[in-house]
C-alpha cells in the first residue's frame, strides 16, 4: 500500500511481532478497505486468491499482446519507404518489447515467472489482443495501427493507471506516456501521407476501411457479453466498461478522421444531439469470436513466429546461465591459451 | 461537434488532447526530417567533393546494411533484453547512415540519383531506395544473412571494433561534417563493442553449443574480415587530404583489442584465407555478393512504387 493513505498502525503485522496472525477475514477486510479508499495493493499484501489470478490473467494477456504485437508492424521495417521511418517504426517496436518487459516484471511480482508465461502463450494457454491477429498490408498500416489501434489501446489503458494493483499501475503510467507518442507518430504518417500522391490518399482510406472495426473490436465484448466485467470493476482492476470505453474511443476519432480527410467505414455513425455522443454500428461479433478462437487470419502465424524465435533462443538462455553460475565451458581455469577446441 | 480535448481532470496524460493541435514538433521523429538541417556542409579546401562525397557514401553503407540485417532480428531474439538491445544497435547505426548519406548528397548532388521532377523524396532516401547494388560502397561483411545469434554478436564484435577504431580518427577529420558525426558515433560504437565482447565471451564460456556455433558464426565471417583493412583508392585520396581515414593503418589498433577478447574467450583468429573479388573489386568498388541485391530489394520495394511519395 502506499501514496495515498498512510498504513494503519494496528494493521501493521511487523510492529508487534507476538501479535497473533490475523484471521483470513481481516486480512480480506484489510483488502476491500484499501481497494474502497482507491489505495494501490502492493506483492507483498495479502490479497485474494482470485484477484491474484485474475491480474496474472490480465499482466499477461496484457504483455503478451505488446510482444505479439511487435509482429505485425515489424514486419514492416525493412520495407519503410523513408531513413526516417524507417527509424521512427523501429523505435517503437522497440518500445513495445520495452512495455512487454515492465509487464511481465508486473506479473513476476505476483510469483509466475517471465518463462512460464511466455509457455503459456506458445502453447495457446493465455491469449493476447486478437488485433494483431489482423495482417498488416501496406505501410499505411503502420500509421492506422498507431492511429486507431494504439488510440484504442490508450483507450483501455489510462484508466489503468489508477488500477488497483501498485506494479501493474505504475507499469502503465509509463506505457501510456510512450503509447500516446506512437498515436501521434502514426497520425503524423497518415497526414503525411494524405498530403501525398493519389495513390497514397488510396492506401490509407483502404487502410482505415480494414483496421476500424477490429479497432473497436479491442474494447472487448458488448457489456452485457463480458462476464468479468463486474467483478473486476469491483476489485478496481478495471475502472469502466467495455462499451463506456468504446463510445469514448467512437466519440473522439471522428473529428481527428474529418482532420485528416478519410471516411469511417459505418454508414449508421452519426452524431446523436440528444445523447451528446456519437451513435454507430455494431462491428461482425462473429468474427470477433472466430479470432479470438484462433481462427483469425494470423493466429496461427502470430504464435508460431513467437515459439520460434523463443526455441531458438533456448541455446543462447542456457549458455547465459551456465557463464553466471560458472558453470559454463572452460569457466574452472585460466585455460585463456587453448587451441579454441572444448577446453578441459 | 464535440471538443476532441475535453476530457476527465484526472487522465493520465490524454493521448487525445494534442492530436489535432498544429505543432510541427509534437511527435517523435518530426524534428529530424533534414539531418543536417543548419549544418555547414561547405567542403573544405583542397578536397575533391566527389571523392569526400563517395567516401562518405562507403561509410555510410556500411552503417546503412548492417543496420538492415540486425533490425531483422527485431521480435526474433533469444529474449527481450536482447532484442532490445540489438535494435538500439540498429538504430544507432541507422542514425549514423543518415548523417553520412546526407552528408554525401551535399558534397557532391551529381552522385544522388535523379527522380520525376517535383519529388518531394530528399537526397538521404534517394540514395538509400534509388540506388542500385552496383553503386553501394558497403563492405562484403555487413551483408551476408545475419545467420544465428553467436554470427551476429560476432559479426557485431568484429565490426564495431574496426569502425571504433576508424571512427576515433576520423573525429579529427578537416571536414567539420565529418568529424561531428565521428565524435557522437564514437560513443554508440564504444558501447556496440562492450555489448559484443560481453556476449562473445559468454558464449564462448557458456555451453558447448554455444561455444559451437560461436566457433562456426566467426569461420563464416572470418574470410570478410582482411577487406575492411584494403585501402580504396578514395579512401586514400580522402586520407591525404585529410578528410578520411587510411583503414590499412588501423590493423595494429584493431588487432590488440580483438586478440583481447578472442584470449579472453579462449578463441584462437581461424586460419582462413580471406575472400577474393571478382577481379580484385570488391564492396567498395560495387561488388557484392549475391545477397546484397536482393536485399536491397525488399528494402526499396516501397519507396519505389512511390517515387513521388511523401512519407
Amino acid at each position: 500500500m502506499s501514496v495515498v493513505a498512510e498504513p494503519e498502525p494496528e494493521a501493521d503485522p511487523e510492529a508487534d511481532p507476538k501479535a497473533e496472525p490475523e484471521s483470513e477475514a481481516q486480512l480480506e477486510a484489510r483488502f476491500q478497505a484499501v481497494i474502497a479508499r482507491k489505495d494501490r495493493i502492493e506483492p507483498r499484501d495479502w490479497m485474494p486468491d482470485a484477484y491474484r489470478r485474475t491480474l496474472v490473467r490480465q499482466v499477461a494477456q496484457h504483455a503478451h499482446s505488446e510482444i505479439i504485437g511487435m509482429q505485425p508492424e515489424g514486419s514492416w521495417i525493412s520495407r519503410a519507404p523513408s531513413l526516417r521511418r524507417k527509424a521512427i517504426l523501429l523505435a517503437k517496436v522497440q518500445d513495445e518489447a520495452g512495455h512487454g518487459l515492465y509487464l511481465y516484471s508486473a506479473a513476476e511480482t505476483l510469483g509466475v515467472s517471465r518463462q512460464e508465461l511466455t509457455e503459456m502463450l506458445i502453447s495457446g494457454r493465455q491469449k493476447y489482443s486478437s488485433i494483431f491477429n489482423y495482417p498488416t498490408l501496406s505501410y499505411a498500416d503502420m500509421g492506422t495501427i498507431g492511429w486507431l489501434v494504439d488510440g484504442a489501446a490508450i483507450c483501455n489503458q489510462v484508466p489503468l493507471c489508477r488500477t488497483s494493483f501498485g506494479p501493474y499501475g505504475r507499469a502503465m503510467i509509463r506505457i501510456c506516456k510512450e503509447e500516446s507518442f506512437h498515436q501521434r507518430q502514426g497520425y503524423e504518417l497518415l497526414a503525411t501521407m494524405m498530403r501525398g500522391t493519389d495513390e497514397q490518399r488510396a492506401m490509407v482510406q483502404e487502410s482505415v476501411d480494414r483496421f476500424w472495426w477490429p479497432s473497436l473490436m479491442m474494447f472487448g465484448p458488448p457489456d452485457d457479453a463480458s462476464p468479468n466485467t463486474a467483478q473486476s470493476m469491483a476489485w478496481g482492476v478495471k475502472t469502466h466498461t467495455n462499451d463506456e470505453l468504446r463510445q469514448r474511443f467512437v466519440d473522439m476519432t471522428v473529428p481527428q478522421a474529418a482532420a485528416l480527410g478519410v471516411t469511417l467505414p459505418d454508414p449508421d455513425l452519426v452524431w446523436n444531439a440528444e445523447r451528446g455522443a456519437h451513435d454507430f454500428g455494431q462491428p461482425d461479433w462473429d468474427e470477433l469470436w472466430a479470432v479470438v478462437k484462433g481462427n483469425g487470419p494470423c493466429n496461427t502465424q502470430r504464435v508460431a513466429h513467437r515459439k520460434r524465435a523463443w526455441d531458438e533462443g533456448a541455446w543462447v538462455r542456457e549458455a547465459a546461465l551456465a557463464f553466471a553460475n560458472g558453470t559454463g565451458t572452460g569457466t574452472d581455469d585460466n585455460d585463456n591459451d587453448n587451441d579454441g577446441t572444448e577446453p578441459a | 461537434m464535440p471538443d476532441v480535448r475535453t476530457h476527465e481532470p484526472d487522465d493520465h496524460d490524454n493521448a487525445y488532447s494534442g492530436l489535432l493541435v498544429g505543432d510541427a514538433r509534437w511527435a517523435f521523429g518530426t524534428d529530424f526530417e533534414d539531418p543536417l538541417a543548419g549544418v555547414d556542409t561547405t567542403v573544405p579546401d583542397g578536397v575533391d567533393p566527389a571523392a569526400l562525397a563517395t567516401y562518405c557514401l562507403m561509410l555510410g553503407d556500411d552503417a546503412l546494411v548492417l543496420s538492415q540485417r540486425l533490425a531483422e532480428w527485431c521480435s526474433n531474439a533469444p529474449d527481450l533484453e536482447e532484442d532490445i538491445a540489438l535494435s538500439n544497435i540498429a538504430l544507432d547505426l541507422l542514425g549514423q547512415a543518415r548523417l553520412l548519406l546526407a552528408r554525401a548528397a551535399a558534397a557532391d548532388g551529381t552522385q544522388v540519383p535523379t527522380l520525376p521532377a517535383g519529388s518531394p523524396v530528399p537526397d538521404e532516401d534517394r540514395l538509400a531506395f534509388f540506388r542500385d547494388d552496383l553503386r553501394f560502397r558497403n563492405v562484403r561483411l555487413v551483408e551476408i544473412p545475419g545467420g544465428d545469434f553467436a554470427e551476429t554478436i560476432t559479426r557485431i564484435l568484429l565490426f564495431s571494433t574496426w569502425r571504433l577504431a576508424l571512427f576515433e580518427e576520423l573525429a579529427h577529420s578537416r571536414d567539420a561534417v565529418l568529424a561531428a558525426v565521428a565524435a557522437k558515433a564514437v560513443k554508440e560504437l564504444t558501447y556496440h563493442r562492450d555489448f559484443a565482447g560481453r556476449w562473445f565471451l559468454t558464449l564462448a564460456r557458456g555451453t558447448d553449443e554455444s561455444r559451437r556455433r560461436l566457433l562456426a558464426g566467426l569461420d563464416t565471417l572470418w574470410p570478410y574480415w582482411t577487406e575492411l583493412f584494403e585501402t580504396h583508392g578514395v579512401e586514400r585520396e580522402t586520407a591525404e587530404a585529410g578528410v578520411g581515414v587510411d583503414p590499412a593503418g588501423l590493423a595494429a589498433d584493431v588487432d590488440v583489442v580483438l586478440d583481447q577478447v578472442l584470449a579472453a574467450s579462449g578463441v584462437d583468429r581461424p586460419a582462413l584465407p580471406p575472400l577474393a573479388g571478382v577481379q580484385g573489386r570488391k564492396g567498395r568498388d560495387g561488388r557484392h555478393t549475391e545477397v546484397l541485391s536482393r536485399m536491397l530489394a525488399e528494402m526499396q520495394v516501397v519507396a519505389r512504387a512511390h517515387p513521388g511519395g511523401h512519407w
